[in-house]
């Protein structure tokens, strides 16, 4: 990670707006920004933020990269698609947030302990071991996350809904042993990794 | 002119229409009655349907058949039916029974008292008013010249010329330098003006020129100033002085003023670098880049540059006081060509364009987004130094992060306002010519340097250029008549009369072109301009009454009226617009047009029956402007709002033409109360005649010492500014008018009339 972070740095000089547009998904549009301000007023979350995204584009072509991979802010991003919509040079903000975050974090730069991120990490590692959410794990996983004693009083304060939910059988305990998974287990694990090793070349990460 | 010749003996007629509702509502016999009791005219007939052809034809019948001179027409508002009720020949006066009665008289039999009484009224005052009036005969001239004259050989100026020469007139350039083409000629491309929007394009200055120089109609003095600019529309003679010392004469009709703009000094802003050498303007950039010549721009010390930063609003939009405080609307656009100079030759060049606010206007939008596209990084910033060096270094406040902030840049380009080229401020004169008047020596030095610095020269009493409004551009309505400036004949284009970019100042151009072709076939013809263009009456004054106190020369608004030796005034009807300015501010009441005068108001002030005090029902006159005021009243009517059946409307030329005897004369015949209505003054003033409602006002806040002589309460005398759309307005103020007064009680001078 590291290394992949001082290559960028090294590659794009200062010129953090080519690196992002390179490297994150529709970062050539962050030029476009004419600062109007719509989408910092239209978002919901918007006091939440550490930046808007405007704040988050100009520190874009400010250079401010230590800064802008650093923010909180695109973890924030609900994908409500508010100021996707009213943005009025059209840039595709919800998707460059989350462009962002991505390559934020496997820089290894995304601020660390992000809930957000932390759970968006769960999830995927979870997914991508047999292509369907083992959701009494991820819930389980998710609960025990700070260990065993706020693990026990998180899951003790839910239990009611997590009964009613086995009740409905709308989760299923048997699940504790791994789960199902989908056909072509190593066909799905192939696709992953093809995918991975697709972005990485484009991206300029090494494997 | 075809108009009949006037027949010795007057003969008045009035004609009262019975429709719209008008015969339903009123009695038109009583009226009949009143026109020709009190009205004194010796034919008076009523129609049901008096615009109709046949309406019309009895009317025309009359004054072919018993020889009728002078026409009242009793029927809608005189902004309606103008074209059915035109008759050559004729003084035609209007009672306005429509609009002003039947539509805005709240209805119900409770109301037809007062209703009758305010028809009757206005019967009186159109009769009153039509036999004071002369129908104008005009004053056509044969020799009157159409030539045009061009100040400034810029872009504007050659557009100008062009145009004029396209409508087949023919066009004269005056152009200080030794070639034309101006500010235009020295960049090396401008904004995009025609599609695509979205790259620089080529100027064409020279091709311009080359047109020009081909013209047969264009002639072109180069080298030359004027010396002197005299007369008046169709006859202003300018005496063009060569740099050789060479005198020659031109006769023209109409003047264009297109003398542009100088850029802001840049030793003004030490602070933003202004004089280092790796800090340019605009037109510093623009000379690099002719220069390098489609090649890579260099530094003026040869090097290369690899990154640079416009500074916009660089000495604009200043609120400390020291430098321009207005936008100068071109920069951001110029400043974003600027930066695509460097980026087209070389994508790789840092090119940074630091604003506060950025203003494309026109098409600019796309033009910002293409160089967005091609990689123009746009910093919305405030710079406040430029640190010189080799390398510059901006400090800057980032206006979005807000933090201070500094880039370095081999190149800094300062985007600096346009300062008009519009002459001597007449304010900063009319002092002048005081004290060297009066015989001091320093004023009669500075009175000379200050003339050799006029554009014009022009040799009116109020001062040799067209007044200036804000900072320094010659003063012109921005929307309403964006060319006419207070010179008639002279019209102001491009960067002279605000801040512009070159397609602006093109459009300009061809504007300020017809006016001025509208204004020598206006002066031929012996018309008015703009706003009451088509006007034949203009001002007489019976100077064996005149004081010589000179109010008329100095308030005409226009600077029409010259002083004779003797300082009794010399009207030049050609320059007048015919608002009546002087006629309000003559005290000894000698100056008059043959339609409009103290006496055809007056005598309808006198005309309108006032109560008695134990009849309670007050009278309130109303002098409205007929420019926006009076079809604010009538737009009332149109949506029949209702106001007080108490007020009398007279419309007014334009409030500078009240005359305060009229006020006196009203309060003095027991009228409760004067409520005066004229447009918006000051510095976003809407009155027509610029200076009018100003003026109205100035002398109204002095009329309370009159009033005071005359035991009244000031409140009995109210100025109030109205806007054309303002008709739900003008009722509530006329309703709370009628309020007050009621509050106030009826005027302590009823009876004594």
């Amino acid at each position: 990670m590291t290394t992949t972070n001082t290559n960028a740095i090294e590659r794009y000089r200062n010129n953090f707006l080519k690196e992002v547009e390179a490297n994150v998904e529709e970062g050539h549009m962050v030029k476009m920004c004419m600062q109007c301000g719509v989408c910092a007023g239209s978002c919901p979350l918007g006091p939440a933020w550490q930046h808007s995204p405007q704040k988050i584009f100009m520190m874009i072509r400010a250079g401010k990269r230590d800064e802008v991979l650093g923010s909180d802010s695109m973890f924030m991003c609900t994908s409500c698609y508010n100021c996707m919509v009213r943005c009025p040079r059209q840039l595709p903000i919800t998707h460059i947030m989350h462009g962002l975050a991505n390559y934020a974090h496997r820089l290894g730069l995304a601020p660390k302990g992000q809930p957000t991120r932390e759970f968006a990490t769960l999830f995927w590692n979870n997914l991508a071991k047999k292509g369907r959410v083992n959701e009494l794990m991820l819930t389980l996983q998710h609960y025990f996350r700070g260990g065993l004693v706020s693990g026990i009083r998180e899951a003790m304060a839910m239990q009611s809904i997590g009964l009613g939910m086995f009740k409905a059988k709308r989760i299923n305990p048997m699940e504790i042993f791994g789960g199902h998974g989908v056909k072509d287990l190593k066909g799905f694990h192939a696709i992953i990794a093809k995918a991975k090793e697709i972005e990485d070349r484009k991206k300029g990460f090494t494997a | 002119m075809n108009a009949p010749a006037t027949p010795v003996t007057p003969k008045y007629a009035a004609y009262i229409c019975s429709g719209c509702g008008i015969g339903d509502a009123m009695k038109v016999g009583q009226l009949e009655n009143i026109a020709k009791k009190e009205g004194k005219m010796a034919l008076v007939k009523s129609h049901p349907f008096l615009c109709n052809a046949e309406g019309v034809q009895t009317i025309r019948d009359d004054i072919a058949n018993e020889q009728v001179t002078h026409v009242c027409i009793a029927a809608c508002s005189r902004r309606a039916k103008t074209e059915a009720f035109q008759f050559d020949g004729v003084a035609l006066s209007r009672a306005n029974l429509r609009e002003g009665v039947l539509w805005v008289v709240a209805a119900g039999k409770e109301h037809d008292e007062v209703r009758q009484e305010m028809a009757a009224d206005y019967v009186r005052m159109g009769c009153a008013e039509v036999k004071k009036m002369k129908q104008p005969a005009g004053n056509a001239k044969e020799s009157s010249s159409k030539r045009i004259l061009v100040v400034g050989g810029g872009m504007s100026g050659m557009t100008a010329a062009l145009e004029i020469a396209d409508a087949g007139y023919e066009a004269v350039i005056v152009e200080k330098t030794g070639a034309l083409g101006g500010m235009a000629a020295k960049l090396w491309k401008r904004q995009p003006f025609k599609t695509p929007y979205s790259a620089a394009q080529e100027v064409g200055a020279g091709e311009t020129a080359a047109k020009v120089a081909a013209n047969p109609l264009i002639k072109v003095h180069l080298n030359s100033t004027i010396a002197e600019t005299s007369g008046a529309p169709g006859r202003f003679t300018i005496k063009v002085a060569q740099e050789s010392g060479t005198v020659t004469e031109e006769t023209v009709g109409a003047i264009v003023q297109a003398t542009g703009f100088t850029t802001y000094d840049l030793a003004k802003l030490p602070e933003l670098g202004g004089g280092q050498p790796n800090v340019v303007d605009q037109a510093g950039l623009e000379a690099l880049a002719k220069q390098a010549n489609g090649g890579a721009i260099k530094r003026a010390d040869g090097k290369d540059v690899k990154s640079v930063v416009f500074v916009q609003c660089a000495g604009q939009r200043d609120t400390t006081g020291q430098h321009l405080s207005y936008c100068s609307g071109h920069c951001c656009g110029t400043s974003i060509k600027q930066a695509m100079y460097f980026k087209d030759q070389n994508p790789d060049v840092d090119t940074v364009v630091m604003y506060q606010d950025l203003r494309v206007p026109g098409m600019g939008e796309d033009f910002y987004r293409s160089a967005q596209e091609r990689g123009v990084i746009f910093t919305k910033g405030k710079a406040s130094k430029v640190a010189g060096g080799d390398s510059c270094a901006v400090t800057f406040k980032d206006l979005i992060l807000d933090e201070e902030n500094t880039i370095a840049a081999d190149l800094v380009v300062l985007a600096t306002g346009q300062v008009p080229n519009a002459g001597v401020d007449l304010e900063a004169w009319n002092p002048v010519v005081t004290a060297a008047e009066g015989g001091d020596e320093a004023a009669k030095a500075q009175r000379i340097v200050m003339h050799d610095s006029s554009v014009l020269k022009l040799n009116y009493r109020q001062g040799p250029d067209v007044p200036q409004f804000k900072h320094g551009f010659a003063d012109s309505h921005f929307i309403c008549f964006p060319y006419e400036t207070r010179r008639t004949g002279i019209y102001a284009a491009g960067p002279v009369r605000r801040p512009m970019d070159m397609l602006q100042a093109t459009d300009d151009a061809t504007g300020a072109a017809l006016k001025a072709i509208q204004a020598v076939e206006n002066a031929a013809l012996g018309r008015a301009a703009h706003p009451r263009s088509g006007d034949l009456s203009f001002p007489t004054a019976r100077l064996e009454g005149c004081t010589q106190c000179k109010r008329c020369t100095v308030e005409c608004p226009f600077g029409a009226i010259d002083e004779d030796e003797k300082r009794f005034p010399v009207f030049n009807e050609e320059r007048c617009r015919r608002c009546g300015t002087c006629m309000g501010a003559c005290p000894v009441r000698v100056i008059s047009f043959e339609n409009y005068s103290v006496d055809t108001v007056g005598s309808q002030v006198k005309a309108v029956e006032v109560p008695e005090e134990d009849e309670e029902k007050p009278r309130i006159l109303v002098l409205a402007c007929e420019n926006d005021a009076y079809p604010a009243l009538d737009m009332a009517g149109m949506a029949r709002m209702n106001y007080s059946a108490f007020v009398r409307v007279i419309p007014v030329r334009c409030l500078g033409s009240v005359n305060t005897i009229w006020i006196t004369d009203a309060l003095n015949g027991g009228y409760d109360g004067v409520m005066m209505m004229g447009c918006k003054k000051g510095d976003d003033y809407q009155c027509h005649f610029v200076k009018g409602s100003e003026l109205a006002h100035y002398r109204m806040s002095k009329i309370g010492d009159t009033l005071k002589q005359m035991g009244l309460e000031p409140e009995r005398v109210v100025t109030q500014e109205v806007a054309i759309t303002d008709n739900a307005r003008v009722v509530k103020l006329i309703n709370d008018y009628v309020a007050e007064l009621d509050k106030l009680g009826p005027s302590p001078m009823k009876g004594f009339g």
